[in-house]
């Protein structure tokens, strides 16, 4: 009984093929809500390392631009010279804590009284403000929040057709792609423009093509005039989006860092499972043929 | 613990084990479940999910107590306490992916679990007991699922928390304030806060226990009335089975192993996948996330809930959508098991496996209008499956012709064998 005539059942294939081709039409014409481009970062897929150099030039714009408003809290200054990281120099990032503009409070003296102090490796990377307070008083009643985790908080949703969706997502398993949230931070970063002539932007907000609703407190933090320059021996030509991109992978490792180790280990594992796997599977084999199943 | 008529053929050989089986046969029970039981010889992979959740089960637990160590259960802590395991805890980040992405893994498996269940009547007589725990097993699971994911304490924990424990309060349209006292019991207080994180981890270390309990009774069950197989038969004579070592153990193993190398890809290449970027973001009872979903697994029975118009109807329909489960046993009427022999149903099997993905897809949507619809429609189709479709294609379906027995089935497979005596 064939219910389905092979040539059918190529047609249907067919069909289903090009099912990824079509939605990519359907996008363009619903046309709401910027798409956020997939960017190309060492660190996606199953087989993406940080690149060192970059996270070094990221940490670098983050400490001239981002540390004037934003905290990094959950990172402390050692992680900057572990390896999988920045891995600077430890004496560079002791000069480093040592000199930075914030204090560590809260802490007592002798005597009871409280006191501020310098920071040192084992300190976390505060930010300016002592409080949530303090910060939206000096911000206008924004609040910068901390940057230790706005990577893994944030996702870039492929907006696709109902019936295609499910292909991007077995492709995104196939390649092990987790990395929406360095996407979106660095569509935001780079997605300052003058708004369309239809859209009021209302007093002491900006236009970003990237942000949901498109209007947010934080002016534009890197411009096409204003950016951080590298040193000439980096052989990195500072830009917008160069400063974008490598303060977006050095955040991607504040909210991750062990990844490096995580993939390298888990290649191990993966070796060792499928090897395990087909041995047992040629075990079950043998033990099978004994008799009739 | 009695069983399915074997003998148990172990003999102690040592005076150790003399003395003993003398006083506590342990290894002769365990000998003759885990050795000598009969197993069908005709069990294809979909069976080797039962062994990949009692292992789930056990590593859940292995790396649920390890975390305790690190965790902190309190408003101030739980998020900090969980981000030193990734960062400072020696391989805290795969022990916290592990456990996270093993709670996906372990409802991926149950999931397959039930719907090998479905498609070979696992359920009808005398299986309906062993049914009915793996539904509480099932249920169980869900609870500890849902406590378990509101302890690292981001948004979505704690707006996940607050949704689902306000389902509760439509009580209130019955009983005037039956609702709210409920909530508030379970709250511990006017809001969710810290004092319901503190109870929820409390349930949450303390429910896999009880479900490593029903699992024993799960278990248990199942060796007294033996395994399903695919074709719907019961082991009649010898012939028929197998004993589970080597044979079932070997290809266990194997299932095992090729699902921990699903379970490794997304521990180790996708731990965030499943999870939702919100619960990176500290829980605040002042700024409401725009999509509140739950985990993929509860999405279903989300879009279940969200279908239906009135709050309390739809709380009711959520709950029923596992309760009908229970009945499935008696809704079945058809006379074979198999859904291999049932040229009508096997459609309607197909569909409502289709319902399930479709229900799961919504669940993640917005409700939003043509959403809603179609919520409606396959929301329509689950109940309609088991109180519709089960009892009457049962009635007036003819079945295809079903082997007389195991052996049958199996030499009709492999033409012109002999069935050689199956020695471990």
């Amino acid at each position: 009984m064939k219910l389905v005539q092979p040539r059918w059942r190529i047609a249907a294939l067919a069909l289903v093929g090009a099912l990824p081709l079509l939605s990519g039409a359907a996008e363009a014409e619903s046309g709401h809500g910027a798409a956020i481009e997939r960017q190309d970062w060492t660190f996606g897929g199953f087989t993406g390392q940080y690149d060192q150099a970059q996270l070094q030039r990221g940490f670098q714009v983050f400490q001239q631009v981002c540390s004037a408003c934003h905290g990094l809290k959950r990172v402390k200054f050692r992680n900057l010279v572990q390896p999988g990281g920045p891995q600077f120099p430890e004496e560079s990032v002791k000069a480093l804590a040592k000199a930075w503009p914030y204090q560590i409070s809260g802490e007592l003296d002798d005597q009871g009284n409280p006191i501020d102090r310098l920071p040192g490796l084992p300190d976390p990377i505060i930010g300016p403000y002592k409080n949530d307070v303090q910060a939206r008083a000096a911000q206008n009643g924004a609040l910068p929040p901390d940057l230790s985790l706005i990577v893994k908080a944030r996702n870039a949703e492929q907006p696709s057709a109902w019936y295609n969706q499910w292909l991007l997502m077995l492709r995104d398993i196939a390649i092990g792609y987790q990395e929406g949230g360095a996407d979106y931070v660095y569509a935001l970063l780079t997605g300052y423009h003058e708004p369309p002539a239809d859209v009021h932007v209302q007093e002491g907000m900006n236009y970003n093509v990237a942000f949901p609703g498109h209007q947010l407190a934080m002016p534009a933090p890197l411009s096409k005039d204003a950016f951080v320059d590298y040193q000439p021996e980096s052989g990195v030509k500072g830009s917008l989006d160069q400063n974008a991109r490598d303060v977006t992978a050095f955040l991607a490792w504040s909210s991750d860092p062990t990844l490096d180790a995580r993939k390298r280990l888990g290649w191990q594992v993966m070796l060792y499972l499928l090897i395990t796997t087909i041995l047992l599977f040629l075990v079950k084999k043998k033990i099978w043929s004994r008799v009739e199943h | 613990m009695s069983g399915l008529p074997h003998e148990s053929t172990y003999e102690p050989t040592t005076a150790v084990g003399k003395w003993l089986d003398a006083r506590l046969p342990i290894v002769r029970m365990l000998y003759a479940q885990a050795v000598d039981f009969p197993t069908p010889r005709n069990l294809n992979y979909w069976w080797t999910f039962g062994g990949i959740l009692t292992f789930m089960l056990v590593a859940q637990i292995v790396t649920g107590v390890v975390l305790a160590m690190h965790y902190q259960p309190s408003a101030e802590g739980a998020f900090d306490s969980i981000e030193a395991i990734r960062r400072d805890v020696n391989f805290g980040w795969l022990l916290r992916n592990l456990h996270a992405v093993g709670a996906s893994m372990f409802f991926l498996a149950a999931y397959v679990h039930i719907f090998r269940g479905l498609y070979y009547g696992s359920y009808k007589a005398p299986r309906e007991v062993l049914w009915i725990l793996g539904v509480l097993i099932f249920l169980v699971m869900m609870a500890t699922a849902f406590m378990g994911y509101s302890l690292p304490w981001g948004q979505m924990s704690l707006w996940g928390v607050t949704v689902i424990t306000n389902l509760f309060s439509s009580l209130d349209s019955i009983w005037k304030g039956l609702g709210t006292t409920i909530v508030e019991w379970l709250w511990g207080g006017f809001s969710v806060s810290g004092v319901t994180l503190n109870r929820f981890y409390a349930l949450h270390y303390l429910l896999p226990f009880v479900l490593a309990g029903i699992v024993g009774l799960h278990l248990w069950a199942l060796h007294v009335v033996g395994q399903n197989s695919p074709t719907g038969l019961d082991i009649k004579t010898s012939s028929d089975a197998v004993p589970f070592t080597p044979f079932a153990t070997s290809k266990d193993a194997a299932g095992l192993f090729a699902f921990l190398l699903l379970f490794c890809w997304f521990a180790f290449f996708l731990p965030d996948y499943l999870g939702h970027a919100d619960n990176y973001t500290p829980a605040n009872p002042m700024v409401t996330p725009p999509h509140i979903v739950p985990e993929w697994y509860f999405l279903p029975f989300y879009a279940i809930l969200r279908a239906i118009p009135s709050k309390l109807g739809g709380v009711i329909a959520m709950f029923s959508a596992i309760a009908v489960l229970l009945f499935v046993p008696w809704l079945d009427t058809s006379r074979v098991r198999s859904t291999k022999y049932r040229p009508v149903y096997r459609w309607f099997f197909w569909l409502f496996a289709f319902t399930c993905l479709a229900l799961g897809w919504l669940g993640s949507k917005p409700a939003e209008a043509e959403y809603v619809f179609w919520a409606r429609v396959f929301t329509f189709y689950y109940f309609a499956h088991f109180l519709i479709v089960m009892p009457l294609v049962g009635w007036f379906e003819t079945p295809r012709k079903v082997p007389g027995s195991i052996t049958e089935a199996v030499l009709a497979k492999n033409k012109g064998a002999k069935l050689a005596p199956a020695k471990s």
